[in-house]
């Protein structure tokens, strides 16, 4: 009886672990059985290379799309990687005792903080500072690459510090004892240490920036072509499908889950040179 | 002879400036990075709840949701339900699946690596897609419709891997030595796990779990087209009796909160929501963090 509840639990568990390998399956079996039609109906080469967004007349290229959204990502890296790496440095080794306790729930409270709030901050102060600046709407990709580098900020620090506390004392230690200071031992002897480490952080960043959409569609702009400079408007992948989604119909509907899919495939892409990097840390 | 030595100082004392130099440079910046973060954190707050504490009013926590008083009561209640259903679904499953992976699993199991890579996939997977797939696949495929239901199934799929990793770890923190007292006492492994291990592991369990409260409530990407945009708190009668029905269309506060932005009439109330909705993270943040402290001193 008791060896019986034993066996039957086991195989409890061993479900629920399954679970997420379901929901894996589930989400690819869905998103591409309802989106790779449309892409084949579409044509592969006029809906990843087109460059018209007009479903009106029945045009559906989601190029501009693309495109928007790696610029975004990359105006969020060049904004988040340098001071998210910086603070995650100081957060390891120059921050005194009595401000660490502060500054990490901190850090972990920017995480927390919905993307639609983010958004909000976004549109009431950013989006007219930029105004101000550059005249215009003040919704446009550096605004968005602004906005998405402060969003990306938590989950580079938080990665970063880890990888920066895992380098051994003994790099910094060594190269105090060979006359460096603090900060040459820090920055040239534990840094490039902690390198894949911070890569995992930078890459995982990605991630979240090609990915967010609440706060983009606030501050993005959303016009479906190719921006021509930083402050013309563009529109993400994921902005794409969360403005249209609702009213879309029959093949325009299938060429947004369409758009999900290349959403998918990119993100798949990340997260297949995220585990590539840690694992290269790992064995190391 | 005399010359050389004060040409080397010279140069000595040079190469030392420079260093000086680099050296407060470099402390500047990392200060002044942290500075940053930190400022645009403190601004964001401060410019919620100063913008937004002025126009809370009685109005908007009346129970029913008008076009004239914009009530956020139905959608603070529509929350509190996602996020009751959504933990009812993954903390389980969440919990159970950890406890396999780290408690029955044995070394080298080929399963483990795969849910590991699996659920690392999950996680890394936007909110968005979440979306769209809930839709198809809760909406669609199932016919629940917009339904606070779909949405639920939604949201617990995305907080799943975070439930299975915090759970991991707290296990794992568990010291082998409870266990081998356990089995050595004559517990089985089910005793064991349900008796000494989950017991002790409880506080880290607890954390995560309420991680994945705080991003049920700023959800909104992965609800929009599951679980609609429908003012109201969606009930249903039974004879007189009006009792919540799941499986209509309901919005929480963060889709309430880009409702209002969107249709650009109630910019007033959108700051007052999201000064609740701001408040509401900064609670469930600290309780996680007390918690989780609360965990590492004992």
């Amino acid at each position: 009886m008791k060896n019986l509840k034993e066996i039957l639990m086991h195989g409890v568990f061993l479900g629920a672990a399954c679970a997420s390998i379901l929901a894996v399956a589930l989400i690819c079996i869905f998103l591409f059985a309802n989106g790779v039609p449309a892409i084949a109906e579409i044509g592969p080469l006029e809906f990843l290379g087109g460059m018209r967004w007009k479903p009106l007349n029945n045009m559906f290229g989601v190029f501009p799309m693309i495109v928007g959204s790696i610029y975004v990502t990359a105006g969020a890296i060049v904004v988040g990687v340098p001071i998210g790496i910086l603070c995650a440095v100081f957060m390891a080794r120059f921050c005194p005792k009595k401000i660490y306790p502060v500054l990490k729930p901190m850090i972990e409270l920017m995480a927390g903080i919905p993307s639609i709030v983010y958004g909000f901050f976004g549109l009431v102060v950013i989006v007219p500072l930029m105004q101000d600046i550059f005249g215009g709407s003040g919704k446009s990709v550096l605004t968005a690459s602004i906005l998405l580098g402060i969003m990306i900020l938590p989950t580079i620090i938080g990665v970063s510090e880890s990888a920066i506390r895992a380098v051994p004392e003994s790099y910094y230690e060594g190269a105090l004892a060979l006359g460096d200071t603090h900060e040459r031992s820090v920055f040239r002897a534990v840094l490039p240490a902690a390198k894949s480490g911070i890569m995992a952080g930078v890459i995982l960043g990605i991630g979240r920036a090609i990915g967010e959409t609440m706060a983009v569609i606030m501050v993005a702009g959303n016009q479906a072509v190719i921006p021509g400079s930083l402050l013309a408007g563009v529109r993400t992948l994921t902005a794409n499908i969360v403005l249209e989604m609702g009213y879309a119909a029959d093949l325009h509907r299938e060429a947004l889950i369409a758009t999900g899919v290349v959403l998918f495939v990119f993100i798949l892409i990340i997260n297949l040179l995220f585990s590539l990097v840690k694992r290269r840390d790992t064995d190391g | 002879m005399a010359d050389i030595n004060t040409a080397a100082l010279k140069r000595e004392k040079k190469s030392l400036r420079r260093q000086k130099r680099v050296q407060w440079t470099l402390r500047a910046l990392v200060w002044a990075s942290a500075a940053v973060t930190v400022g645009v954190l403190v601004a964001l707050i401060a410019y919620i709840l100063i913008m937004g504490i002025p126009n809370l009013s009685p109005k908007l926590f009346e129970w029913t949701y008008t076009t004239d008083n914009v009530s956020m009561m139905p959608a603070i209640v529509n929350t509190i339900v996602m996020t009751i259903l959504a933990l009812l679904l993954a903390v389980p499953i969440g919990i159970f699946s950890a406890i396999y992976l780290v408690e029955y699993a044995r070394r080298g199991n080929k399963l483990v690596s795969v849910v590991r890579t699996t659920a690392e996939t999950l996680s890394g997977i936007p909110s968005i897609v979440y979306g769209l797939f809930g839709y198809l696949m809760f909406g669609v495929a199932l016919e629940w419709g917009y339904s606070m239901l779909s949405g639920a199934f939604t949201l617990a799929i995305m907080i799943l891997p975070s439930i299975m990793r915090t759970t991991e770890e707290a296990l794992k923190a568990v010291p082998d030595s409870y266990r081998e007292g356990s089995f050595g006492l004559g517990a089985g492994r089910l005793r064991t796990v349900f008796v000494v291990i989950l017991p002790s592991a409880m506080p880290g369990i607890l954390a995560g779990i309420i991680l994945g409260i705080g991003r049920i409530t700023g959800e909104t990407a992965a609800l929009i087209y599951t679980a609609g945009t429908v003012a109201g708190i969606p009930t249903t009668r039974i004879g007189s009796l009006p009792i919540l029905d799941v499986m209509s269309s309901g919005r929480t506060l963060a889709i309430h909160m880009y409702a209002l932005l969107n249709e650009g009439l109630y910019m007033e109330q959108a700051y007052a929501t999201a000064v609740v909705l701001l408040v509401m993270v900064l609670l469930i943040n600290a309780l996680s963090s007390l918690i989780a402290k609360k965990f590492t001193r004992s």
